[in-house]
């Protein structure tokens, strides 16, 4: 062999080498794609809260103001830019814009989706394009129980746990009831939720009867009238639903003046999330639920990175922060966590890889409650739960919640090796409430 | 009993609703032959305007039952002013256009439309409950029924009557009959056929914005939900044929029945009987049930 040919060899050798060998290239700025409802039904609710948590969370990165242990400045010390898309428009629209984030303006990572339907079409096409995704809100178990994911995380129990721990709840705030009812909107969130719901009754509370004429109204229908007729004849004590959002405001303003809420029991899953916006619209004792230990639930948690959420949505926003504001914020926080690990650990600004393996089974102090990324590998997260019943606080002009009841991840979440319907139907064995 | 008069009151009071709206897209169809989908626009429009007003009278001390003077008001502001500057910028140009041209057009208009509510009123959801507190309710087989939704289907009941009457005993309505049975013989006669058009745009505008309006205190008046109505209202003007008054009212009654009878008695099928119902239509009678005549040209 020649020298040089030997040179080269050697050249090559070494760089290759070096390639593999060398930690990530040092980095200014992460750069994220954040993705929520802005316009359409969704944007109020959950879209424009999740976007301002979002928002909120990344100044206060950027400045390094978060309380401790969180004050270091940016994502394992760089600067994080944002740039926010808009959900709405359907999967097919969702997966373009996810496509047009990591290839053409090769953002670091993508965090956001409120819809199930979304993530549900994201995921898949996170693993192809090989970029780490952070989902939010988005409920539907299936995103881990149907295939494993090495680059998808969720940052918050999946809805099974709003539905089991619903169920707890009425067997302990309202043992008298002996049959039940639903409405849940007509796709896969609603069935999902009447289902997981009726199964851990049927587990929990045997002796209630469970309606043979559940409701599921088209998602958006906006009238409800023939569905609160068909709830009032029917006679079950207690109603449930995941209705949210517009739909379920839609549904407490037309079923007020018919006295509704004084004939039935009412547990809405998603309550928490329209609390704020509802005020004294939303009759007393109602119990609610906000998807875990967010929004009005957790209100008034004395934690120092609550207090400081709280305060400083409202000094930012005007108002305190709703359920989705904390979702969001919690997937960025969740993120700046694995990076800041994961820089730690390497000892420079971390790979993509290293972010992903500091991501998986990760545990830490979010705003009103520890979150243990526990299920699907390590790429889902599980919380504590909590329910409690509205109550009007005239003199404060506030709405509150009383009798607020929590429980814990293990109570209300499957364990790794089952999924929900599995886990419910064998009367969830394990749960520890 | 009790079931049966529930299925009544219920599908009246779907259908009353859905007859308004329908009914300015059926008559905007009969006289201009324009298929509007921005429509749904008008009814948001509507629907938003008094939402908002609803609240400010509120905010004045307006009492409850005298905030619904907004939904008059709503109505008319926004079907003289978005119907006139629609008419005039684009509709104007698209008479006697393809039917494909219009269809896109008007969904062109209405996606823009919605994005304009976007800016005016935000992404926030407006409540406007308070004439629903204002009028009592009743027991009508053996469960409480709200009395705002009663008036509704009496409203729904005064606009249809005086629609007819405008049509069969004005000599307005003549001319518009005369352009709906052959708009090019009725300008031989000397009728000013840009004229009644856009009269007739503007009232099929106040339809939709009423249809809003109306119902604004009983829903979370948000982004998008002109969308669903729109659609229904197609299925209606459909099922009772495009262009005709009493088609609007049928199909709004079968809808709305058809829809009650499906969620009290047979949950699982709510979701697709109105368009089963519309298919079916199609398939034995495709220009719809009440379709009004057409003059055959020689």
């Amino acid at each position: 062999m020649k020298p040089v040919h030997i040179a080269g060899v050697l050249g090559v050798g070494m760089a290759a080498a070096f390639a593999f060998s060398a930690p990530a290239v040092a980095k200014d700025t992460v750069s994220l794609g954040i993705v929520a409802f802005l316009s359409g039904p969704a944007a109020g609710p959950y879209g424009v809260p999740g976007r301002n948590g979002a928002e909120m969370l990344i100044d206060a990165i950027n400045k390094g103001t978060l309380p401790a242990p969180y004050n270091t400045k940016g994502f394992a010390g760089a600067t994080v830019e944002a740039e926010y898309i808009d959900e709405s428009g359907g999967n097919t629209k969702q997966v373009s814009e996810y496509r047009n984030l990591v290839q053409k303006r090769e953002v670091d990572a993508v965090v956001g989706y409120v819809s199930s339907g979304s993530c549900a079409a994201i995921a898949p096409v996170a693993e192809e394009l090989q970029t780490l995704t952070v989902m939010a809100v988005c409920g539907t178990p299936r995103i881990f129980e149907e295939a494993p994911r090495e680059y998808v995380f969720r940052t918050m129990s999946h809805a099974t746990a709003d539905n089991v721990a619903a169920a707890h709840y009425v067997k302990e705030m309202m043992p008298d009831v002996t049959s039940y009812t639903g409405i849940n909107q007509n796709y896969a969130w609603g069935q999902d939720s009447w289902r997981d719901f009726s199964l851990t009754m049927t587990d929990i509370m045997p002796a209630a009867k469970v309606s043979d004429k559940p409701q599921f109204p088209k998602i958006f229908a906006g009238q409800y009238g023939s569905e609160i007729s068909a709830l009032s004849l029917e006679g079950a004590e207690l109603v449930h639903s995941s209705l949210w959002g517009g739909d379920l405001e839609a549904f407490i303003l037309q079923a007020t003046p018919r006295g509704f809420f004084h004939q039935k029991k009412v547990v809405l899953t998603v309550g928490g999330v329209s609390a704020y916006r509802l005020g004294k619209r939303l009759p007393d004792g109602v119990a609610i639920g906000s998807r875990g230990p967010y929004g009005i639930l957790v209100r008034d948690r004395d934690t120092p990175l609550n207090k400081w959420f709280v305060e400083t949505y409202n000094d930012t926003y005007g108002g305190y922060p709703s359920g989705a504001a904390y979702q969001y914020a919690q997937a960025i926080l969740a993120t700046k966590i694995a990076y800041d690990k994961a820089g730690e650990a390497a000892g420079s600004f971390p790979s993509q890889q290293q972010v992903i393996d500091s991501f998986k089974g990760l545990e830490f102090d979010s705003f009103a409650a520890p979150v243990k990324m526990a299920l699907g590998g390590g790429h889902q997260a599980v919380t504590e739960h909590m329910y409690g019943l509205v109550k009007w606080d005239a003199d404060a002009g506030v709405l509150s919640v009383t009798d607020v009841k929590v429980y814990p991840a293990e109570c209300v979440m499957p364990p790794a090796d089952k999924t929900s319907v599995e886990w419910i139907e064998s009367g969830m064995p394990g749960a520890k409430c | 009993m009790d079931l049966v008069l529930t299925i009544l009151v219920e599908g009246l009071g779907y259908a009353s609703y859905l007859f308004i709206v329908s009914l300015g897209l059926t008559i905007i169809f009969g006289v201009l032959k324009i298929l509007n989908v921005a429509h749904g626009a008008f009814f948001a429009w509507g629907a938003y305007s008094c939402a908002f007003l609803i609240g400010e009278f509120s905010v004045m001390g307006v009492s409850d039952i005298g905030t619904m003077i907004a939904i008059p008001i709503a109505a008319l502001v926004v079907g003289v002013v978005l119907g006139s500057a629609i008419e005039r910028t684009i509709i104007r140009n698209l008479y006697g256009r393809d039917e494909v041209i219009i269809v896109l057009a008007t969904f062109g208009l209405f996606l823009v439309l919605e994005d304009v509510i976007l800016l005016v009123f935000g992404v926030d959801p407006y409540f406007a409950f308070q004439p629903t507190l204002a009028i009592p309710g009743v027991q009508i087989g053996g469960i409480y029924q709200d009395g705002y939704k009663l008036t509704m289907i009496a409203l729904s009941l005064v606009v249809g009557l005086i629609s007819w009457l405008v049509l069969n005993r004005t000599h307005w309505g003549k001319v518009v009959s005369a352009i709906i049975f052959d708009s090019e013989l009725a300008v031989a006669m000397g009728v000013n056929v840009k004229r009644v058009f856009y009269v007739v745009f503007l009232a099929g505008a106040i339809l939709g914005a009423l249809g809003g309006a109306y119902i604004a205190p009983t829903i979370s008046v948000s982004p998008g939900f002109g969308v669903e109505v729109i659609v229904l209202s197609f299925a209606v003007v459909v099922i009772g044929g495009m262009g005709s008054i009493a088609g609007a009212a049928i199909g709004a009654l079968m809808v709305g029945m058809l829809r009650a009878y499906a969620v009290l008695q047979w949950p699982e099928i709510e979701l697709f009987v109105v368009y089963a119902v519309m298919a079916a239509v199609l398939i034995f009678r495709p220009e719809g049930l009440f379709a009004p005549a057409k003059a055959r040209k020689i």
